[in-house]
């Protein structure tokens, strides 16, 4: 088929999904809602299957199709094309957000089934698909803006989608304003780079891309990959800007799997890896990343530690995740980063499902506190995210093992990276270990402490089919990324994902050749870290219960600020909201209305005084007006004779 | 003849309405009327060349003779949209009014359309004195429709309006004068023509304020900051906003502000390039303290008119530091800026307006929960906030884009100050957004002996075409930009000689022109 009808069918499927579920959002039918947006994302999904075997078709250095739609925008120097491309990366990411989206979709229409909103609920999440879509395949940076934009907005409305409670619609508000900190910065990168390169395309971006390194901090390119990062950090939830994430969980379940932890919340790694070539050129900004990344990783994942909301963990663990995928991307590990954001869609958005059918069961409570010995009750759904489980904390062969392995080996071996990045990350996973693992046992495993009230029961096929397709995934997805070091041992596997990704991305300059014995023993390193971190959680969570509790009496101001989330968002909100608001109070009332105005009256004042001197002359009396003539008179002879 | 027809149509009309015996039909006659002249404005399209930056369409007559004043008007790439904008949004008006005014109709229309005329005999009017007098005529209906058919305090509202603005006219009329002395200096003839004005070199001096091209420029500066308005002479708007009623503030937001931004264009950059250019970093800097000045006291406002009424003061303020970069960039988006705020703010006063009618308040707290209860009005409201706060596939995202492209581009040091009112402008609005519409219902929302009815089909009506302008000017900005690109890249590229040449093709049959 012709490549822009593919194109226009890809990316237009979700969208007339919208449109028909928007135009009848009042239909309560969950199933034809539910059916129509499904199919809507599955063609969107066949058509990527479709243009990615294409792309498989061509030859390694060619992959590469174009399709433009119409001129977008066009002023002076300054053009933009409603021009999409598929390549190696791009490829990847339609595949997962269609992939998985279609799954999450399926799995909603069983999960919205008695919400009045369902409809609305497809609508948007149609919406959301389409502007996900037109974020990784627009082929200027102003295109994949309007998805940047687009994917942020969608999350708004789906984040406060029960909006007549207060504190949900805040939470969408939050996100938002949030992210448009992050979107100031992407439009201050955008002008820095169009300054320079005098284009927005990203295949002329990174082409012109300069070949040697920008060693200053306030250089160009330096400042301009610094503002992206930064729009980064909104979308992808790093610190300082990861504060809307947690409080997304006010949204429907399956919006946290598909936009929350799958695919939006990748966007700032995927728009790195994009334009990888000018990345790699500004080590600085490298640096950055990389700091930014491993602090997040470690700081999220001993969040997580402490919560009790299951989807708060995971919520965490989210933004625990993508901090090792900004690791990964800041110390140039280009294909590691992206290769972890694919593995992580699997397991995440199988672990948020698998909470969302828990949650189901669970009549809404999402206190892990409550639950406990569900396996018994719900056997895929346990099997299932035992899977995801065993995946995310990194136990070879499943598919985190492969990418997280090759994150920390990278933060390590990489020019860029260093043993303290290596370290960070080690340490963070054992972290993830034993918060999942945490996480296992009080929901899962040992004894029972649902509520005599409720009666957890499997879910249905809708929503365990899903299940059941991610955690094959969680499982087999990481064997396309065998790394060299295990390949070369069980016969000649090939990394399949890294010669897929080769010619797109820029190698890191001064690598030097792997050591494989050294490779072996930080491998050995961290699944030990993380056997034993989930060891000891399962001693604690389930063999014997009582001595979490006492740890935490123990370091109980370290817990408590660790439990409130080191009180970030109270400190946002004494440094920054509060004072803002003040500040507006004061200038409306000290210079609008106290000074501006006061002058705009002391001036009428003074015209109607003066009109009042002036009226007084104006008697009336014509002896007076003689009178005024004849000093006129006067005046004017003596300026006459005088001169 | 086609522009002065345009320009003296809705004369017509307000003197015809003025005489028409019947109440009934009234508003039906004046929406067919504002309708048909909407249409005869099109036929502008038709004979306008995108491709030239002349004045086009132009007619002259002699008026005085002495003093070289004339009939004259023309029309360019810059005027064009906002001609249109304006008749396009007059019936708009009428129909929104339908049940909002209900008293003295007669006089409403006539003012209505007798404000028309002014309008656009000063979008058009290519001759100082005519422009002055077309300036003036926009103030007298206004201030009777704010003085008339407004709130509680409606007498202090328009008589401040009216104060500030002819504050600064009166300046401006000293300086037209002056104006033509100088081109009869330079020239031997008395002319009030701004193509002859044009042609006049004034003497300036950097670094001085008294010099002739800096007073001048100041002069004519004051009158048009304070119409924009520009951070500090805003304080007049607010209050007018929240005074007239609903068709005055839509006029007022939609068209009238950008008689201000317009003139700058028209009149200020190009008539004195050297002070302009020496002090572009004072309307730069207000421009920018407007944005965040704006935005900041648009976020603590109780009442959502007044809220909008700052909320035009930061949107204001990216037309003025779009004009004044003085690249492509800055001015299209200027221009482009001025249309969607015309077309997004007016359909936010619209849609205030609507609720207004139901109860009556416009009290932020007093709402809440509205989602739930007016679905279409939530929609179309969640539309054009997203148009005003600029998300991309909207017009108001084009416009602002290009201005801070331009900006960058320029001077930096504005675009980092200005950017942040990417981020103040969705604070306020979704905040406002969130108390007004989520939440549990409010007391006016939940109040059972008057249930709130959604839109009705005229109300839909009222907003459809803005609701389809939004999407389509964020979508093909092109359809729109392509007829004001020369006229723009023609005043970037002579912006320190600016002329302006007459287009002797279309030039109207049967007028006399001297050039």
């Amino acid at each position: 088929m012709d490549h822009s009808i593919l194109m226009a069918v890809l990316l237009l499927s979700p969208f007339v999904g919208f449109l028909i579920n928007g135009v009848r959002y009042k239909q309560p039918t969950y199933k034809i809602s539910g059916g129509i947006a499904t199919a809507a994302v599955f063609i969107s999904f066949i058509c990527s299957v479709l243009l990615f075997s294409e792309l498989i078709g061509l030859p390694a250095d060619q992959r590469k199709i174009h399709v433009k739609f119409f001129e977008w925008l066009n002023v002076d120097k300054f053009k933009v094309d409603a021009a999409f491309y598929v390549d190696q990366i791009s490829g990847i990411m339609i595949l997962i957000i269609t992939g998985v989206g279609t799954l999450i979709h399926m799995f909603s229409t069983e999960y919205m089934h008695h919400d009045k909103g369902v409809t609305k609920y497809f609508a948007y999440l149609n919406l959301f698909v389409f502007n996900m879509l037109i974020l990784v395949l627009g082929d200027s940076l102003l295109t994949m803006f309007v998805g940047w934009e687009g994917v942020g907005l969608c999350s708004y409305l789906l984040i406060g989608f029960w909006f007549t409670d207060k504190d949900k619609a805040a939470a969408g508000m939050k996100a938002f304003i949030t992210n448009r900190v992050g979107d100031a910065a992407f439009l201050l990168g955008m002008f820095v780079l169009f300054s320079m390169f005098g284009t927005l395309n990203i295949q002329e971006i990174n082409a012109l891309a300069p070949t040697t390194a920008e060693t200053s901090w306030l250089g160009a390119l330096t400042m301009g990959t610094m503002f992206l990062f930064v729009g980064a950090t909104g979308k992808s939830a790093q610190i300082p800007l990861y504060v809307w994430l947690p409080d997304a969980m006010a949204g429907p379940t399956p919006v946290s799997a598909l936009i929350h932890a799958a695919t939006m919340v990748t966007a700032g790694i995927y728009m790195i890896v994009r334009l990888n070539p000018i990345f790699i050129v500004t080590p600085n900004t490298m640096l950055v990343i990389a700091i930014v990344g491993a602090l997040t990783a470690l700081m999220a994942a001993s969040i997580g530690i402490t919560q009790w909301d299951i989807k708060k963990v995971l919520a965490y663990s989210t933004v625990s995740q993508l901090g090792y995928m900004f690791l990964a991307v800041g110390v140039g590990a280009f294909g590691a980063g992206l290769f972890h954001l694919m593995t992580h869609a699997f397991f995440k958005a199988l672990m948020f499902l698998g909470s969302g059918s828990v949650i189901h069961a669970m009549h809404e409570e999402q206190d892990i506190r409550k639950m406990g010995g569900l396996k018994k009750y719900m056997p895929i759904t346990h099997w299932t995210f035992f899977l995801g489980w065993v995946a995310i904390i990194g136990i070879p062969p499943f598919a985190g093992f492969f990418s997280k392995d090759e994150i920390l080996w990278m933060s390590f071996h990489s020019p860029m990276g260093h043993p303290v990045l290596w370290a960070i990350g080690a340490l963070s996973a054992g972290m993830t270990a034993f918060y999942m693992t945490r996480l296992m046992c009080l929901t899962f495993w040992g004894k029972s402490r649902v509520p005599k009230t409720v009666h957890p029961h499997e879910s249905p096929a809708l929503m365990t089919i899903p299940l059941i397709v991610l955690a094959v995934l969680s499982v087999v997805g990481g064997w396309i990324g065998i790394p060299e070091v295990i390949g070369h041992t069980f016969g000649h596997i090939p990394n399949y994902l890294m010669e897929w990704l080769h010619p797109v991305l820029k190698p890191i300059p001064n690598l030097t050749e792997a050591e494989h014995s050294l490779e072996w023993g930080l491998m050995g390193a961290s699944v030990g870290i993380a056997s034993i971190s989930a060891f000891i959680a399962y001693h604690f969570y389930v063999k014997s219960p009582e001595i979490p509790g006492k740890i935490a009496n123990s370091i109980k101001p370290l817990y408590e600020l660790v439990f409130k989330k080191y009180l970030v968002d109270e400190l946002y909100f004494k440094t920054i909201i509060n004072p803002l608001i003040e500040l507006s109070r004061k200038v409306w009332f000290y210079i609008d209305v106290n000074f501006i105005d006061k002058i705009t009256y002391v001036i009428a004042d003074l015209i109607k005084g003066g009109g009042g001197v002036t009226r007084s002359l104006q008697t009336g009396n014509v002896q007076v007006y003689a009178m005024y003539i004849a000093i006129g008179l006067v005046i004017a002879l003596s300026i006459i004779i005088i001169k | 003849m086609l522009l002065s027809t345009v320009i003296l149509l809705p004369l017509v009309f307000a003197v015809f309405i003025a005489f028409w015996p019947q109440q009934r039909t009234l508003r039906h006659l004046a929406l067919g009327f504002s309708i048909i002249e909407f249409l005869i404005s099109l036929m502008i399209l038709n004979e306008f060349d995108p491709g030239s930056a002349r004045l086009q369409l132009v007619e002259k007559f002699t008026w005085i003779e002495r003093f070289g004043i004339q009939y004259f008007v023309g029309i360019d790439g810059i005027s064009l949209w906002l001609v249109i904008l304006t008749t396009f949004i007059t019936p708009i008006i009428i129909l929104a009014s339908w049940t909002s005014i209900d008293t003295k109709i007669k006089g409403f229309h006539s003012c209505l359309f007798l404000l028309q005329t002014a309008m656009l005999g000063s979008f058009l009017a290519m001759d100082a004195i005519l422009f002055y007098v077309f300036w003036e005529l926009s103030l007298i209906p206004m201030y009777f429709m704010v003085g008339i058919w407004g709130g509680a305090r409606r007498i202090y509202a328009t008589i401040k309006f009216f104060i500030f603005t002819m504050a600064g006219s009166v300046l401006m009329l000293v300086a037209i004068i002056y104006m033509m002395y100088l081109t009869q200096q330079a020239t031997g003839v008395m002319s009030a023509s701004l193509l002859e004005f044009y042609k006049v070199k004034i003497p300036f001096v950097a670094g001085t304020f008294m010099n002739q091209q800096t007073l001048l420029f100041f002069a004519f500066a004051l009158a048009f900051a304070i119409k924009v308005p520009i951070w500090p002479v805003h304080t007049w708007l607010p209050d007018a906003h929240v005074e007239a009623p609903t068709p005055g503030s839509v006029i007022l937001a939609g068209v009238m502000l950008k008689m201000g931004t317009y003139c700058f264009l028209r009149w200020v950059i190009p008539l004195f390039p050297d002070a302009t250019e020496y002090w572009s970093w004072l309307f730069l800097s207000l421009g920018v303290i407007g944005i965040i000045y704006g935005a900041l006291v648009a976020m603590i406002q109780p009442d959502i008119k007044k809220l909008v009424a700052y909320s035009s003061v930061s949107h204001m303020g990216y037309i003025i530091v779009g004009l004044f970069v003085l690249n492509q960039y800055g001015i299209t988006g200027g221009i482009y800026q001025m249309l969607n705020h015309g077309v997004s703010t007016g359909a936010l006063f619209l849609l205030i307006g609507m609720i207004y009618e139901r109860t009556h308040s416009r009290e932020i707290s007093k709402y809440g929960g509205l989602a739930s209860v007016l679905p279409i009005f939530t929609i179309f409201f969640f539309i054009i906030t997203l148009s005003s706060i600029a998300v991309p596939l909207t017009n108001g995202f084009i416009g602002e884009y290009l201005i801070l492209l331009g900006t960058f581009k320029a001077a930096p040091v504005y675009a980092y100050f200005a950017v942040t009112g990417v981020v103040l402008g969705a604070a306020y609005m979704l905040w406002m957004f969130k108390r007004v519409f989520f939440g549990e219902k409010g007391e006016l929302v939940k109040d059972e002996h008057h249930p709130l009815h959604d839109l009705n089909l005229r109300e839909i009506v009222v907003m459809a075409p803005l609701l389809i302008l939004v999407f389509w000017m964020g979508l093909l900005p092109n359809h729109f930009l392509n007829w004001t690109k020369s006229s723009v890249d023609h005043l970037v590229n002579n912006k320190n000689k600016y002329y302006l040449e007459i287009h002797e093709n279309k030039v109207a049959k049967g007028s006399e022109y001297a050039n």
